[in-house]
């Protein structure tokens, strides 16, 4: 035996010493090969040249895995799916790439459907569908048109109530209900609506509902909805018809005036369900015959559809409360589509002018509102009856400064300018129906009357809300002047000046202009004194600022922000707006080295001072940056902030952090460190990682990261020099060595651990770095008896063994190039992990030990050889170290030796039940194939030993007898080869099993 | 064994004129056959008279007035005694709407002392054992377009607190000065009432304004008579404080069976009126009363 030499690793000495591989030689195949297990000399380059595949033209059209699915046929197989997929290798249709579309080839039933009626339909004249295509263009309302469902969630966040809400119905619905019997005549008017209000409140609709929340109003509100649906589906349509007026008729109740916009949205809501239902209901009468066409008429619909939808008219129209039957006969408004051509156009300016009843303003501004939403969804080309409705709006207008309206404000205490916003929602609608692909003359007008009414300050919002920006922003300087002349007590002006900013965030006043509207606008901005209003403002400028001026102004806009919120902790209330501004300026400035010269965006983000919220800002400026960030950079100005902003994502982390922040912090912190690079000053980059691992200790990934750029950094500099470092050199990449080395043992998982200092070695090794790599190399291997049995993978919890059983091959691979340590004994590291590997703690009952011993063998083989099968250039492997001397070269046979017999006892202990049995066959095949591959099989005993082992391993049966033919073919095939003739006797000598 | 009898008349609104035929089928369904003595089906018209409950007393004298008078009558048999094979069997029939005599149809009308019905009926006669089986329908009948052209006659109104009768007070009331039109008080009954009003001032808050539909029915004959003004519908046109000086419009859809064409016959009558309601906020009720004379085009 050989011991090494435990001078300076002590802590290691009882690894690396002598093999204490045990060389028992009990079993009965040992005395044929001991002393025999030699490797047959290769000739790798021969080997290699036979071993290339004949070039063999590729056609093209050729099968390959990758190439898209090809559909051969079609026709003959209508609809069967199973047959469309099959794939072919025919070159001449090129057609379908994607498999789908080609699957629905003419098979799939809708697409028949539609040819078929297409076909059916006789053939239209240009005009005719010329027509056609105008009425349907009418019809629609385009894509440009927010919808309503775009503003409701909006109004249900803005209008909120602390206040107490009540829900209250009362009985009498209809106006005319039956003719009372003639019987009940006897009894006295009094007594008999008592019993009909009596009646009524069995059936629960006489209810007070008080003291309720804003939350508990609205899942009332829900449950009605509900219970509409569920009525309707029961069949109980004058019950879905009751609640669905009594929803309407809390309308009329003003009573917690703050929540009256987010009232209408619940209640319209209820209301739009129910114009659905009656419309698909009576929609389904008409299916017999046939589906009514998209485009039917009044002529199309049967009798008893017509009927049922005459009969809701006539309901509706006895209901006694104004509001109720405005709202519902809205709600069912396209219904008259059944009944008439000109029903919808006649009925629109008829409920416009009832509206005119609705004495509370507020109300009527809603109601028209409404009217506006079903009509556009109706008949979005009627505008006069939206006309109609601004106009009476306005001329009603005078009311809110009237008696009724002024009462109700003090004994609800409700400030003017709050009341004024309420109405917003509802008039920024009726004005963007009417604004809608409106010609620029109408805007123009309305813009007038608006000017005629006083410059109404509610009015010029909504204007500037509803009509299209670049409208607005055409006349930007006009609606300033407007603004300006508007009272002051009415509306706040900030308002106003946001409502315009909007316009101008997406639509480009004249460009003379802009720094003058800047200008106007920012003098009224910085004098709002409740910092709430002010950013709610300023934040809506911001982009305005960064759409068309530099960074001078943006910076002086930024300032201002400063000093409006710092005082009192104002940011404190107001970090979605400035979450904003940061956003609105990243999606401007793309040049980071711009964007961080900015005297005022650091002191900016400080305002962030909630730990989520900074985060969250740090984590967009990452994102931004990883995004558009396309060179390398090294502005100290750059790195500077980002190492700011990337610190304070990793101080966020702590123990409470959950593991997917924590990666994809990471990531983003990685992304920043991808994208600094200082060229050639190779020091100031190891500096930066130095630097860098000190700030980011906390996330693993990233050190992982920071080595491998270290790792980079030194192969970048191998690359330089050619290969031959000097002086200098050569310590800058020990010292990128010492940076690894020092890194590593830092992280907690044990694969990353041990991959990087395998990775971290071969780039020493490259680098000539001897002892270094023998280091890393070392500390692998003294770290593999802490590798877990089992590890978790993606959170669920794997053996190991196999990502281990990996990570040895690679790490044997390596070790060929390895040069001994002169200090140390022969195959020093060699010996090291095989002791380790005899001493892991394996899973019971498994080979892993014994396959490790069996793949070792290759290596002990390729080691023998007079020249590598591979070297590293300017490192002398053992190849040269030894130089064939026969001392070393038994020494390798004495390792083999003792493996061999290693492996064989375990094939020994194996055997008895299947599963056992069919182990060691594998092994006995795995081990033989070894033998064959790289021993010398001229030697008897070793070639009686691989006979053994082949028939070891078809003893029993459980062999792939194809992989045993093709391994004969194999031999047979070898044998050919002129020194390898002796193997034609082996070959004679395996018995194939035959199959029973 | 269960069996259900179905009347179904051929026009989904079951309107009919002097002089067409209602047609329609009788429908049978029984899962087995069935045994029965014989189907009739029956068409009548009737005018049923009621008297008010404050004029019983008086009315008891020539309580032979208010019997129910017979428009039309007719029967006819269906089916002979015998078997109906199981399942739907459907049995079309015809009744021409001719009246005997110079009787005249009048218009379906559902009220509250007058009640002008028209019925089909069907019945099954069986065997001791089981039921009898009958089934009612009811059929509408619109009388005959009126020849004459109706001329609308607009009304203009104007309400102060000079206009009004019937008051306590006068002096305590509140200045208010409300005006406006009826398009026609000769209305056409399948097109709506309309019209316009107007709150030109008011010193107190308006608090609703509505439209009262009423109809007055006389029963009785020369002898005397009970005549009784009862509500049909009230249609809120206003609510609130409306803006003044804005026309706020009157619209108001004749309700379907509870109005009809003005009825004046030897035995009862049936006229309608319409009042405009205006509520103060202060819970005065200002009435102003318009007759209309309902007909059909």
């Amino acid at each position: 035996g050989q011991s090494g030499p435990s001078s300076c690793y002590s802590q290691w000495s009882h690894i690396f010493m002598a093999p204490r591989l045990s060389t028992r030689n009990s079993s009965w195949e040992m005395k044929f090969y001991f002393s025999v297990a030699r490797s047959r000399g290769r000739y790798y380059e021969g080997e290699l040249q036979r071993c290339r595949p004949e070039a063999a033209p590729v056609e093209f059209g050729d099968y390959h895995p990758l190439k898209p699915i090809m559909v051969t046929d079609t026709k003959t197989r209508r609809g069967t799916r199973k047959g469309s997929t099959s794939s072919s290798s025919s070159s001449s249709s090129s057609v379908p790439p994607d498999p789908l579309s080609s699957m629905l080839d003419g098979t799939d039933p809708l697409s028949m459907f539609a040819a078929a009626s297409a076909s059916e339909t006789p053939v239209m004249s240009h005009s005719d569908l010329g027509r056609k295509r105008k009425e349907k263009e009418e019809e629609v309302v385009g894509p440009d048109f927010e919808p309503w469902s775009a503003k409701r969630g909006e109004i249900l966040a803005r209008f909120t109530t602390t206040e107490k809400l009540s829900i209250v119905t009362n009985s009498p619905v209809f106006s005319v209900g039956k003719a009372p019997s003639p019987g009940s005549s006897a009894v006295s008017e009094k007594v008999r609506t008592r019993l009909e209000e009596l009646d009524d409140l069995e059936e629960g609709s006489q209810r007070e509902l008080l003291n309720l929340s804003q939350q508990d109003y609205a899942n009332r509100i829900e449950e009605l909805n509900q219970s509409l649906k569920e009525a309707w589906a029961s069949d109980q349509k004058v019950k879905a018809l009751k609640i669905v007026i009594q929803c309407s008729k809390l309308l009329s109740d003003t009573s917690v005036i703050q929540f009256y916009p987010s009232k209408f949205v619940l209640i319209t809501d209820i209301l739009d369900t129910f114009g659905r239902l009656v419309y698909d209901r009576i929609w389904t009468m008409c299916l017999d015959p046939r589906p009514l066409p998209d485009s039917f008429t009044a002529e199309d619909v049967n009798d008893t559809a017509k009927e049922t939808c005459l009969n809701w008219f006539f309901k509706i129209a006895s209901i006694r409360e104004l509001l109720p039957r405005l709202y519902v006969e809205a709600a069912i408004l396209k219904c008259n589509r059944f009944l008439n051509r000109s029903g919808i156009q006649e009925t629109l300016p008829r409920l416009t002018a009832m509206i005119r009843g609705i004495g509370d303003p507020l109300v009527a501004a809603y109601a028209r509102a409404y009217l506006c939403r079903v009509g556009m969804e109706v008949a979005p080309h009627r505008k006069d009856s939206l006309n109609r409705n601004f106009f009476d709006l306005l001329s009603t207008f005078k009311q809110i400064s009237g008696d009724s309206v002024q009462k109700q404000l003090v004994v609800q205490r409700v400030e003017v300018p709050e009341y004024l916003t309420l109405y917003s929602p509802a008039i920024n609608w009726i004005l963007q129906c009417i604004a809608y692909r409106a010609p620029e003359p109408l805007l123009t007008e309305m813009m007038e009357r608006c000017k005629k009414l006083g410059n109404n300050a509610l009015l010029l919002n909504s204007v500037m809300r509803a009509f299209r920006p670049e409208f607005v922003a055409a006349r930007a300087t006009d609606f300033i002047g407007m603004i300006k002349d508007c009272d002051e007590a009415g509306f706040p002006k900030h308002l106003l000046f946001g409502s315009l900013g909007r316009s101008l965030a997406c639509a480009d006043p004249p460009e003379i202009e802009r720094l003058t509207i800047l200008n106007e606008a920012w003098k009224v901005i910085t004098k709002v004194r409740s910092p709430q209003d002010y950013i709610n403002c300023a934040e809506i400028w911001v982009e305005f600022t960064c759409r068309h001026f530099t960074k001078r102004e943006i910076n002086t806009v930024l300032a201002d922000i400063i000093k409006h919120m710092t005082p009192d902790r104002a940011f404190e209330d107001a970090y979605p707006q400035l979450q904003s501004v940061i956003r609105k300026i990243l999606t401007y400035v793309h040049d980071f080295s711009v964007l961080f010269s900015m005297e005022r965006f650091l002191p900016f983000l400080d305002m962030f001072q909630k730990d989520s919220v900074r985060v969250e800002v740090c984590r967009s400026i990452m994102e931004v940056f990883i995004k558009h960030q396309v060179e390398l950079t090294k502005d100290p100005v750059i790195l500077n902030a980002m190492l700011h902003i990337c610190k304070t994502m990793h101080d966020s982390v702590n123990a409470l952090t959950l593991e997917d922040e924590k990666r994809s912090l990471s990531l983003l912190i990685i992304g920043f460190i991808r994208m600094v690079s200082f060229g050639r000053d190779f020091e100031q980059q190891l500096s930066f990682c130095v630097e860098a691992r000190a700030t980011f200790c906390n996330l693993e990934p990233v050190l992982v990261q920071l080595i491998h750029t270290v790792n980079q950094l030194a192969m970048e500099t191998r690359r330089v020099m050619r290969g031959s470092h000097s002086r200098k050199t050569a310590a800058f990449v020990r010292a990128c060595a010492a940076y690894s080395y020092i890194t590593i043992p830092s992280l907690s998982s044990i694969f990353t651990r041990l991959s990087l200092y395998l990775l971290s070695g071969q780039v020493a090794l490259a680098n000539q770095c001897l002892s270094q790599a023998d280091a890393f190399l070392k500390a692998a291997v003294s770290i593999l008896p802490e590798v877990p049995r089992s590890i978790s993978v993606e959170g669920k919890l794997r053996s190991s063994e196999s990502f281990l059983l990996d990570f040895i091959n690679n790490f044997l691979a390596t070790l060929l190039v390895v040069p001994d340590h002169p200090e140390h004994g022969v195959l020093y590291l060699v010996r090291g992990l095989l002791n380790m590997v005899q001493d892991y703690t394996w899973e019971d009952n498994s080979d892993a030990k014994v396959r490790v011993y069996v793949s070792a063998l290759p290596l002990l083989a390729a080691m023998s050889q007079e020249t590598y099968i591979y070297s590293i250039s300017k490192v002398d492997s053992n190849e040269t170290l030894y130089g064939g001397d026969p001392k070393f070269l038994s020494e390798l046979n004495r390792l083999c030796e003792t493996l061999i017999g290693q492996i064989l006892d375990h094939l020994k202990t194996l055997g008895g039940d299947e599963h056992s049995t069919r182990r060691q066959g594998t092994l006995a095949f795995s081990l033989f194939g070894v033998l064959l591959a790289h021993g010398d099989l001229r030697n008897n005993k070793l070639s009686q030993l691989a006979v053994n082992l082949w028939n070891l391993s078809h003893k029993h049966g459980y062999c792939d007898t194809r992989v045993s033919v093709r391994t004969l073919e194999y031999i047979k095939h070898q044998a050919q080869q002129p020194d390898m003739t002796h193997l034609s006797d082996t070959a004679q000598r395996l018995a194939l099993q035959s199959r029973t | 064994m269960s069996v259900t009898l179905d009347i179904r008349l051929k026009r989904a609104n079951k309107v009919y004129r002097e002089g067409e035929t209602v047609a329609g089928v009788i429908v049978l369904v029984c899962k087995e056959p069935l045994q029965h003595h014989g189907i009739t089906l029956s068409l009548e018209g009737l005018v049923n008279l009621q008297l008010s409950s404050k004029s019983v007393g008086v009315f008891e004298a020539f309580y032979n007035s208010v019997k129910p008078i017979q428009l039309i009558s007719s029967n006819i048999e269906v089916a002979k005694a015998g078997k109906i094979p199981g399942g739907k069997t459907e049995i079309p029939f015809e009744f021409p709407l001719h009246t005997k005599g110079n009787k005249v149809l009048y218009e379906t009308y559902h009220g509250v002392f007058v009640n002008i019905q028209y019925t089909l009926r069907c019945d099954m006669k069986r065997s001791l054992l089981a039921k009898d089986l009958s089934r009612n329908c009811e059929f509408i009948v619109h009388c005959q377009p009126q020849k004459a052209k109706v001329v609308p006659t607009p009304v203009n109104f104007t309400i102060t607190p000079d206009t009004l009768q019937n008051i306590r007070e006068r002096n305590l009331l509140p200045k208010f000065l409300i005006r406006g039109h009826l398009d026609a008080t000769n209305c056409v009954i399948s097109q709506p009432l309309t019209g316009e009003v107007v709150v030109e001032n008011s010193d107190v808050p308006i608090k609703s304004i509505e439209l009262q539909l009423v109809r007055v029915e006389t029963c009785g004959c020369a002898e005397g008579y009970a005549r009784d003004a009862t509500e049909i519908q009230n249609i809120q046109i206003a609510e609130g404080d409306v803006c003044h000086g804005l026309s706020i419009p009157i619209y108001m859809i004749f309700p379907r069976l509870f109005t009809c064409p003005t009825l004046e016959t030897t035995n009862f009558k049936v006229e309608f009126e319409v009042n405009v309601v205006v509520v103060l906020h202060d819970d005065h009720l200002i009435t102003e009363n318009f007759p209309l004379k309902l007909c059909r085009l």
